[in-house]
């Protein structure tokens, strides 16, 4: 999930007499199923909380071209450098796409950018963790494009329409990366001792910050309330979680792997895999900026934009003139 | 097909697939770092598109080279002596400026090669021209609008494609070498004689310079030694390092 711990701007859920009459045509169709689009009348909190969120979600899909990119420029074969390449490129899209829809908001890309930058808008906490060996690419398409699905497929269903056909398109690119990487990180755990070694160790790094992605457990969950009536947020933390779980452990042991955590175990009345929570001080760190990588990470983007500014001004000043000269023939 | 000597067309085709693969690398450093979300996007396409083409051609050089090896196994395992790349793909990166300009320069003798090659009488080198030339089409008209457009932006940005054109130019002269391959590769309707590209790179280049307010640099010195083998940069070698680190770390793997 990229979109995580999202703050919901709102004073709390209002009950239908506490509405005024747009807001209670509003929530009507929400109600009703009806997507809300750009030009409808919106509170200005749904406004803000989404463009916190969807922004949150696109500065995800940008920052997190860096771990794996990370492993590019190192690809053991032709072909595993071009799909990873291809990933990297499809989540670049997603980050556009992501930002045109946030921009129907009333908000520009580089506006978020700039917040990004100052650290008033987050990304998500799974890319402040590091690639450290080849099977981490695997076990990020796998585990952290898994994840994101599970949280992307319910979101399909939210109330903002170009919020919702971002996720359908977006979608149907990731479960391609998830099984991308679930066979990258096959060869792995089928190779020799050193590969195993090596894949073992990813899930063992990545299991738990995959676990934190979608965000603290429902009980210390502030603010979602308001996102659910709004269905902004269509699935609880812990409900999206454990979905990852049920579908992830099997996985695990197809693959021949330790379980990343002792306390996984099959749970026949629940229906359900027992298993530990990540943990929250550690997720809570990393929110705050002292992540393994936050700091790098930032400092890359930071550094990507500053000294782009150059290429930025001169082919706007190019555009200009080419505009300008276009006017004076007419 | 006239026959041909099979280490000639090795030759031929490791130079068409190294310049690919070396450049493809390259472009690829860029992931996550360039100046706009639209140019993350195009560099990693653009280097996606080459490294597809060092497939086609590795994967050709390997046939023909008759060992059991793969395109991977000449990617990987060879040191940088047996490298047949132009020196210019494996220059650094420098500024956004420089890997720009330094693409124009390849797309445009690409363009025109891949044009000559489409009518090979190898059909296989035929096949993956007539691939290869689609995608560097539009390479080029993409490389060429960025020199224009930065070239005649702002004054720092003429200034930087400047000093990148003047860095990059003594390189360009080594595409349009011609050695005994050439010749026989020429001989035998495989691949034109580089030499005889050069008028139409010339005409390309300049118009798309001129449009871009930038001077092609008078001295006419020409670094080579890339192609044939003779004299690598010293970057080709941290290039490889990285690249090959985990084929030779674990050697022998499926991955
Ligand atoms: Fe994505
Ligand atoms: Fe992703
Ligand atoms: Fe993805």
């Amino acid at each position: 999930m990229y979109a995580q711990m999202i703050k919901t701007v709102s004073s709390g859920v209002k009950s239908r007499d506490e509405m005024s009459d747009e807001e209670r045509a509003f929530q009507d169709k929400i109600d009703r199923d009806i997507k809300i689009e750009p030009r409808d009348w919106m509170p200005e909190d749904y406004r803000k909380t989404l463009i916190r969120q969807i922004g949150q979600h696109a500065h995800s899909e940008v920052v997190g071209q860096l771990p794996e990119g990370n492993w590019i420029t190192r690809a053991p074969t032709l072909e595993r450098k071009a799909i990873l390449l291809a990933k990297v490129q499809d989540e670049a899209g997603h980050g556009l796409y992501l930002y045109s829809s946030a921009e129907t908001l009333g908000i520009t890309r580089d506006e978020m950018i700039e917040l990004l930058h100052e650290g008033r808008m987050k990304y998500s906490s799974i890319f402040n963790y590091p690639t450290l060996n080849w099977a981490d690419i695997g076990a990020v398409g796998w585990l952290v494009d898994g994840a994101a699905i599970i949280n992307q497929v319910a979101l399909q269903r939210t109330s903002y329409g170009p919020y919702s056909r971002a996720m359908i398109r977006i979608c149907k690119e990731e479960s391609f990366h998830a099984r991308q990487g679930y066979h990258a990180i096959m060869k792995m755990a089928f190779g020799t001792p050193e590969q195993k070694r090596q894949a073992q160790d990813a899930v063992n790094r990545l299991w738990f910050p995959a676990l934190m992605m979608f965000g603290p457990s429902d009980a210390e969950s502030v603010h979602s309330e308001q996102s659910m009536a709004w269905k902004i947020k269509v699935k609880s933390n812990d409900e999206l979680r454990r979905q990852f779980v049920d579908q992830t452990v099997p996985q695990i042991e197809y693959l021949g792997l330790d379980l990343p955590d002792p306390e996984i175990k099959w749970n026949e009345e629940r229906g359900h895999y027992d298993f530990s929570d990540p943990d929250w001080k550690e997720f809570f760190d990393v929110i705050k900026g002292n992540g393994p990588c936050n700091v790098d990470r930032m400092k890359n983007r930071k550094e990507a934009w500053e000294d782009g500014a150059w290429v930025r001004d001169g082919l706007l000043a190019h555009a200009r003139k080419r505009a300008a000269a276009k006017v004076a023939a007419e | 097909m006239a026959d041909v000597d099979k280490n000639n067309l090795l030759q031929f085709l490791l130079r068409m697939g190294d310049n690919t693969l070396i450049l493809g690398h390259r472009v690829s450093e860029w992931c996550g770092h360039s100046p706009v979300l639209e140019e993350d996007i195009a560099l990693a396409n653009t280097a996606l598109d080459m490294i597809g083409q060092t497939q086609m051609w590795l994967g050709y050089a390997a046939e023909v080279q008759g060992e059991g090896k793969t395109a991977d196994d000449l990617a990987f395992l060879r040191d940088a002596w047996d490298f047949r790349n132009v020196l210019l793909v494996e220059l650094p990166n420098g500024d956004f400026g420089q890997t720009l300009m330094r693409q124009f320069l390849y797309d445009a003798w690409s363009s025109i090669m891949l044009g000559r090659l489409v009518k090979s009488s190898d059909p296989r080198v035929a096949e993956i021209a007539a691939k290869a030339s689609k995608e560097v089409a539009y390479h080029v008209e993409r490389s060429a609008d960025t020199v224009v457009g930065l070239g005649d932006g702002t004054e720092e940005s003429h200034r930087r494609m400047q000093a990148a054109l003047d860095y990059l130019y003594p390189y360009v002269g080594e595409m349009f070498e011609s050695d005994e391959i050439d010749r026989a590769m020429a001989e035998a309707g495989i691949a034109p004689d580089p030499a005889s590209l050069r008028e139409e790179y010339d005409a390309l280049v300049a118009r798309v310079l001129d449009e871009a307010t930038l001077t092609v640099p008078e001295g006419k010195y020409v670094h080579k030694g890339g192609r044939n083998g003779y004299m690598h940069t010293e970057h080709l070698g941290h290039l490889l390092c990285e690249m090959q680190w985990l084929q030779r770390a674990y050697p022998g793997c499926e991955w």
